[in-house]
């Protein structure tokens, strides 16, 4: 008994060195340890809070959409043809492709509501004062990269509200004064929303914006450490007095949570309420009426209210005096005094900007629900949602020589064209639709090469090349010879 | 305002005014944290967060990538060409034009191809493709001669498909056929030429 619990611990000791000399050679390589050591041993004056959590709940958010968005990428296209096609396979088709594709879009949601949170909690905290300008300045770089992730990500499905929110959306740009045509041309790559509009806005949600997220996340990170965490609100931000706690373990357990918490309501609900796709937009639709995503939905509603001359005002200068106010705030608001009720012009204006854009969401949701034409067309739009979702995927058709058959079908004497074709043989070495054997070139395109009169004169006369490969002169009636041109034509 | 200039002045007279952790942990071994040789409560914790989120994510990405192992993306469907009365009472060879689709992941292509039906000696329909198994020329039933003659290097064909001379080194490829309710459906596929025997290409 005693001898082989001697014999067990003799192992694990045996087994515990073995492990640390492993350890040991890694970290004599890579300085992982002090790394870690850096990384997990931030101080947090006041001890660790649930309070803190927001932000790293932003950076795993960020990194879900990054790795969901890399998958969905397999078998996204994004061109104006096929974008709609390959979102409604990946939704209907697809193993997990609904599933996957509502984490991505209902993650974009998350990502607001987690950013107002973190924002919410850095103003009440007071957590900005304290030579953390730059921090914050980077954190609203963020927020507005985090915007424009939405508004670039929300046109990629190419339904009608992608599209059409987006035209609306980039329809303000024209509103800045003298540049407002030229930004706007360049957002959606020219005058009308097309391909074009689409591919600028992939590049900038695939490659763009993301890179610049990376780059300042990494910024934002590095200044937050080196102004070190601010703590509770009684917490002088610039000398801390309080005994600090380690972010290693509880602080990091905390985190951990709420990103579980946070992957595990996306993931209920992408199970429960799959994210929709509504029918292929159609730009000729005149009746359509665009609504954003709720977090839009204020901006929306402000628009609104601004109409002809003044537009510039409510379009332009306000909204850049909200956000200078916002940007500036750790530079008008100098003081170190960080609890709420000690600061209340700070708080009082905060909240009306914050109650402010709540209304204007609301508005916006009751107006649409108030007036009968409005609330018709938008119930008809989900109706068509709703259908198109239901229909089972229908593959896109391939342009090749079944779209060629149809075009000589459209044209009598095409089709008279290609009975002869048939008839005479020629599809023996040419191929069925002239798409070319071993024994006889392709014919598709053929059309554009040679005119009528010319492809009759070789067709009577074969060029010495054609005659090597083994045509013969055709004596046919004039008629069979222009009915077969015709088809020839067609061939595309 | 006084606040301010105070704490100010505080913060630049301790150069390093930032927190300091009571015990500073830099010592300890965060690489045998992170691995299990810590304290195992903290460590089993870290480690079962880590696996839920990890879990969480990427089981629906492993199924939406391997999607295309459960998907039959290439396998061409079975085609009508006719009711199988129709044919009958067919004493020669029989061209059809069959539409042809395929799935390739998100699209379709259609394409037409011609076959011809036709009987084989023991008096069942056959459904041939017209593509010569020589070089892949287009092979016309020849009514004259009743035979198929390839145009390319002359190869002959009897009705029923068989090799009678020339380059082709088989017969005509019969196709699978079926008949459902009346109506006799082909699977169109395409077979490597210049082998003597039938090989499908995928
Ligand atoms: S291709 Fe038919 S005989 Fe050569």
């Amino acid at each position: 008994m005693n001898q082989s619990l001697t014999t067990q611990e003799g192992s694990k000791l045996a087994n515990r060195s073995r492990t640390s000399r492993v350890f040991e050679w890694f970290d004599e390589r890579t300085g992982i340890n002090k790394l870690l050591g850096k990384a997990l041993d931030e101080p947090i004056p006041g001890g660790v809070r649930f309070a803190y959590i927001f932000g790293s709940g932003l950076l795993f958010l960020f990194i879900s959409q990054v790795i969901t968005g890399v998958f969905l990428a397999i078998y996204y296209v994004p061109s104006a043809d096929h974008a709609h096609t390959t979102v409604a396979y990946i939704t209907k088709e697809v193993t997990a492709g609904s599933f996957l594709r509502s984490l991505h879009s209902y993650g974009s949601s998350a990502v607001v509501v987690v950013l107002l949170l973190h924002v919410l909690q850095t103003f009440v905290y007071g957590s900005y004062k304290g030579r953390r300008e730059l921090l914050w300045i980077a954190g609203c770089v963020l927020f507005a990269l985090m915007a424009g992730m939405a508004f670039t990500g929300y046109l990629l499905p190419w339904d009608q509200k992608a599209y059409f929110a987006t035209a609306v959306g980039t329809n303000i740009a024209s509103e800045v004064p003298l540049v407002g045509e030229g930004i706007k041309r360049l957002m959606r790559g020219g005058a009308d929303m097309g391909t074009l509009t689409l591919s600028r806005f992939f590049v900038a949600h695939v490659f763009l914006i993301p890179s610049v997220i990376f780059f300042f996340v990494a910024i934002h990170i590095y200044l937050f450490r080196k102004a070190g965490a601010a703590g509770p609100i009684s917490e002088d931000p610039i000398a801390p007095k309080q005994k600090a706690e380690s972010f290693y373990p509880r602080q990091l357990l905390m985190d951990l949570v709420f990103s579980l918490l946070l992957i595990t309501a996306l993931s209920v609900f992408s199970w429960l309420v799959p994210a929709e796709l509504g029918p292929k937009a159609n730009p000729s639709d005149t009746q359509f009426l665009p609504r954003p995503e709720w977090y839009y939905r204020p901006m929306f509603h402000w628009l609104k209210f601004w109409q002809g001359s003044q537009s510039f005002i409510g379009i332009i200068v306000i909204p850049t005096i909200v956000i200078v106010l916002f940007v500036g705030l750790p530079f008008i608001d100098r003081k170190l005094e960080r609890r709420p009720w000690k600061r209340p012009v700070g708080v009082i204006v905060f909240a009306l900007v914050f109650l402010s854009f709540v209304t204007l969401g609301v508005l916006s949701y009751r107006d649409d629900r108030r007036n009968p034409a409005v609330a018709a067309q938008i119930a008809k739009q989900r109706k068509e949602t709703e259908e198109f979702m239901r229909t089972p995927f229908e593959p896109e058709t391939a342009s090749s020589s079944l779209a060629a058959a149809n075009i000589a079908l459209a044209d009598p004497l095409a089709a008279q064209g290609k009975t002869i074709f048939e008839a005479q043989s020629c599809n023996s070495c040419h191929g069925d639709g002239g798409i070319g054997t071993p024994a006889g070139a392709k014919l598709i395109g053929v059309g554009a090469k040679m005119s009528p009169d010319q492809l009759i004169t070789v067709l009577r006369q074969p060029t010495a090349k054609m005659a090597e490969g083994g045509m013969t002169p055709l004596k046919w009636k004039d008629d069979d010879m222009k009915a077969v041109v015709a088809y020839l034509r067609s061939l595309k | 305002m006084e606040r301010e200039d105070q704490s100010i002045e505080a913060g630049t007279q301790q150069s390093e005014g930032r927190a300091q952790l009571a015990a500073p942990l830099e010592r300890r071994s965060f690489l045998g944290l992170l691995f299990g040789v810590g304290s195992v409560g903290v460590t089993a914790l870290i480690s079962i967060g880590v696996a839920s989120i990890s879990a969480l994510l990427s089981v629906p990405i492993v199924r939406f990538v391997l999607h295309p192992l459960s998907a039959k993306t290439t396998e061409t469907a079975w085609s009508e060409i006719g009711a199988a009365e129709e044919f009958s009472a067919i004493t020669i060879p029989v061209k059809r034009l069959m539409t042809v689709e395929q799935r390739d992941g998100w699209r379709k292509v259609i394409s037409e191809k011609s076959v011809y039906v036709t009987k084989g000696k023991d008096g069942q329909l056959r459904v041939l493709s017209a593509i010569c198994t020589h070089l892949g020329c287009s092979v016309p039933w020849i009514e004259a001669k009743g035979q198929f003659i390839c145009p390319c290097h002359n190869g002959v064909f009897a009705p029923d498909g068989a090799l009678i001379s020339g380059p082709p080194p088989r017969g005509l490829d019969e196709l699978e056929t079926k008949i459902e309710g009346g109506r006799l459906l082909v699977r169109y596929q395409y077979f490597r030429q210049l082998v003597p025997t039938k090989e499908v290409i995928a």
